[in-house]
């Protein structure tokens, strides 16, 4: 989210107004207090929020861009980059970090060659910490996409990432 | 579809269902699938159980919410008919076939499994007859009742998670649900309705405390098209009670929010849910699905002149959606700041509107209440906090799991009776409770009897409920730098005082915990934490400086130790510590020689081996694979 000129970002995903339609008229009435997840539909689509489909919302909902570039960088699930094909959550919940959560997120920084909130270049992975996601009795967690994975050892976490192409 | 008009169509639901829930004619295999179950490998074993057993041919395998010991996940439980009810601990998918032959063959392996239950009923059948009555016990096997894990606890707002399908309305009916709205629709008016829930003595579960029963008068008073909110956006971190119930038993909150509807008088809810609780947010789809199904939502309800409808959002990972402002913003697809609570939120809150919001835990013991008597649940607990409190029992602590206790029991029965202690034999140094607002409570007070106003007492809060045991590893000035950092990203920086001041406070905190700590650094963060506390405009500003005056309270000597003789005693401060190895202790196992990921470690078998301090990242892996306390942290 570094680019605060939403106009002039570089946008080259291809956009399905049809079904950006259908998103928000029938998932969501046109309706703009239905605005944060109309995004997040966006986003699960496209796996980041393409300008042009912002724009698009925009004027269909009738909400500024400006505000809809608001909501987009307050909340912390939004991205107006495209991230990779994995997504890495490492939780930085207290549990996770008193036993060692900061560790594995060292770990992962090293062994994927990226910091925290980056994209490895290969597009394979996007590097993401979380403030918990409620597992902690398993601590320290890693969530990749829908999977996750408690008690990670700093040592196996090279052996999880190759799961994921 | 049969729709409920009276007490008497539930009662035909659940004599069908109770039968199937406590006397079933199959094996009947229920496994934990919550969340961290799930992570666990629980949803692999139901899978796997499922595949061996289709349909209904003498087994059949259904899932439950979270058991609540989490340590042992994945945990299942299986009984028959006249057979005792069993749970069994860590069933991964590899090995959940042979625990339903150890069952149906009546081994009954002592090691796989953790106890029997004696008892299934929940708090609201206490007159019905216990189903396990006539059914012998097993010798050798420890009664789960009695087991130390559970036998303080009192299941009230968990009193239907790990026993029901959460996907099954006539499971949760067969538990008596929906009576408590059926009376309250029948046979209360509204103002006996919030009477009840106001001489429970019923404080909010979320963290404020405030009186349910109050602000559900006051919401009522205010004129306008009333609201009805469900705070679902369980945001401490280490808290995770409400995700569990939403997962476990999302009927009991759902219809905690319809008892409030008709209570306050309003046809529209809503659920605002954490994005991080994606399956929170699918089982309380199926909830509302059902519940319209059968009448319970929707236009008349019940064949009453009452409607009521809710809708379910999802929040976007924004921590101060919590505060009520916030979130009612953020419900109107806005962006999730707070304002200034001159105006509460019951006179003008969503769209302008009267509007109650409660948190989960709330709405679901709120049932509970109606059915057993206000009475009876103003029984249990302290003089100002009645009732009982989920807690997240997690960090450095044997068992962690959820725990429902009453109020009133202290941190030492929590931490070491039901939570088993500190694990490796280390030394208990800490409670943090309440969260990021929370404060860090020392060993002197163990003692102490859990309530809402003790813990302000110590300068620390109940929050909603998290429970972050440290131990003698945890170093307490990273742990109140650590949330320092949690709320400087969670901010929502409208206000100076919190947005500043509390990244003044993290600037302070890691140059300390780098070794570039000040004489006068300690006073300069008391002096920034008075100012804080003071001057923000809202809850999540004004109780930032918690985690840190209480460690600078009860721990200075840890601050000393950093800025004085620049020392990490924990060992977790990396520029202020090293491992050494001591001679005298080292057997040469070779352990850490194996584990340590840059060969800094050398040796022969069975002699004392040497640490190249030059090699040494410091990743701790040497200390905690060390059998032998002989990594010293220096």
């Amino acid at each position: 989210m570094s680019d605060p000129c939403l106009a002039e970002s570089i946008e080259t995903t291809e956009i399905d107004y049809m079904e950006l339609d259908r998103i928000i008229e029938e998932d969501f009435n046109n309706d703009k207090e239905n605005l944060i997840m109309m995004l997040q539909e966006i986003q699960r689509r496209y796996n980041h929020l393409p300008t042009p489909a912002l724009a698009y919302l925009s004027t269909s909902i009738g909400v500024p861009l400006s505000q809809i570039y608001g909501v987009a960088t307050f909340y912390s699930t939004f991205s107006l980059e495209p991230r990779g094909r994995n997504i890495v959550s490492i939780c930085l919940g207290t549990a996770c970090h008193v036993r060692g959560g900061e560790r594995i997120r060292e770990k992962l920084e090293e062994s994927l060659n990226i910091e925290d909130g980056e994209t490895t270049e290969d597009q394979r992975f996007t590097l993401e910490s979380v403030r918990c996601i409620g597992c902690c009795s398993l601590g320290p967690v890693v969530k990749i996409n829908e999977d996750t994975h408690g008690r990670i050892a700093y040592t196996e976490v090279d052996k999880i990432l190759e799961k994921y192409e | 579809m049969m729709k409920i008009e009276s007490a008497k169509d539930l009662e035909v639901i659940s004599e069908d269902y109770s039968k199937k829930l406590y006397y079933p004619e199959a094996v009947k295999v229920n496994v934990g699938i919550a969340s961290c179950g799930i992570a666990a490998g629980a949803q692999a074993s139901l899978e796997t159980a499922a595949k061996e057993f289709p349909g209904n041919n003498g087994v059949s395998i259904n899932q439950t919410g979270c058991i609540g010991f989490c340590e042992l996940e994945p945990l299942v439980e299986i009984f028959e008919k006249g057979k005792p009810r069993l749970l069994y601990k860590n069933i991964t998918e590899d090995k959940i076939l042979d625990m339903i032959q150890d069952y149906r063959e009546s081994n009954f392996n002592k090691k796989w499994i953790l106890g029997q239950m004696q008892d299934p009923r929940s708090f609201l059948e206490d007159d019905i007859q216990n189903p396990m009555a006539g059914v012998t016990p097993l010798e050798e096997i420890p009664i789960l009742e009695d087991v130390s894990f559970f036998d303080k606890q009192v299941k009230i707002a968990l009193r239907n998670c790990g026993y029901i399908d959460p996907d099954s309305i006539e499971e949760y009916i067969a538990r008596r649900g929906y009576q408590a709205f059926i009376r309250a629709l029948k046979d209360m008016e509204p103002k006996e309705i919030i009477q009840a829930v106001k001489d429970s003595g019923l404080r909010g579960r979320g963290g404020g405390g405030f009186p349910t029963g109050i602000k559900w008068e006051t919401c009522a008073k205010h004129n306008g098209e009333r609201y009805i909110i469900c705070n679902a956006d369980e945001g401490d971190p280490g808290a995770y009670m409400d995700r569990s119930i939403l997962e476990g038993d999302p009927h009991s909150v759902l219809e905690g929010l319809l008892i409030a509807a008709r209570a306050i008088g309003s046809s529209q809810g809503f659920f605002y849910v954490r994005n991080e609780y994606p399956l929170a947010v699918k089982r309380l789809v199926t909830a509302v699905k059902s519940a319209k199904r059968y009448g319970l939502l929707g236009e008349n309800i019940a064949g009453s002149d009452f409607s009521f409808d809710v809708k379910i959002s999802t929040g976007a990972g924004a921590f101060v959606c919590g505060e009520s402002t916030a979130l009612m913003a953020s419900l109107e697809g806005k962006v999730g700041r707070p304002r200034a609570k001159y105006i509460h939120t019951v006179e003008k809150g969503f769209r302008e509107n009267p509007s109650n919001l409660n948190n989960v835990e709330t709405y679901a013991n709120v049932p509970a209440i109606l059915l057993k008597g206000a009475d009876n649940y103003a029984k249990m607990g302290t003089t100002h906090s009645k009732g009982t409190k989920v807690f997240s029992l997690v960090g450095k602590v044997k068992n962690t799991g959820l725990v429902e206790v009453p109020m009133g029991i202290s941190l030492k029965e929590i931490v070491f009776d039901i939570g088993g202690g500190i694990p490796k034999k280390k030394k208990f140094k800490a409670v943090q409770t309440g969260g990021p607002s929370g404060g860090c409570i020392p060993e002197q007070f163990l003692g102490l009897g859990v309530d809402f106003d003790e813990l302000i007492k110590v300068g620390s809060m109940m929050g909603s409920g998290g429970m972050i045991v440290m131990d003698q590893d945890t170093c307490m000035v990273d742990v109140a730098r650590y949330f320092v950092d949690f709320l400087k990203e969670e901010s929502c920086g409208q206000c100076n005082p919190c947005r500043e001041g509390i990244t003044a406070m993290l600037d302070i905190l890691t140059d300390i915990c780098k070794g570039n700590g000040k004489e006068g650094d300690i006073e300069l963060l008391e002096e920034l934490g008075m100012m804080i506390q003071k001057f923000s405009l809202c809850g999540l500003g004004t109780s930032a400086p918690n985690p840190v005056l209480t460690t600078i309270l009860y721990f200075r000597d840890e601050y000393d130790a950093h800025i004085k003789d620049k020392k990490c005693p924990s060992g977790v401060c990396k520029p202020l510590f090293h491992y050494e190895i001591d001679d005298e202790a080292c057997n040469g196992c070779t352990l850490c020689a194996k584990r340590c990921p840059e060969e800094a470690i050398t040796g022969e078998k069975k002699k004392p081996h040497h640490l190249d301090l030059e090699k040494c990242i410091k990743c701790g892996i040497c200390y905690d694979a060390c059998k032998f306390d002989a990594i010293l942290i220096q």
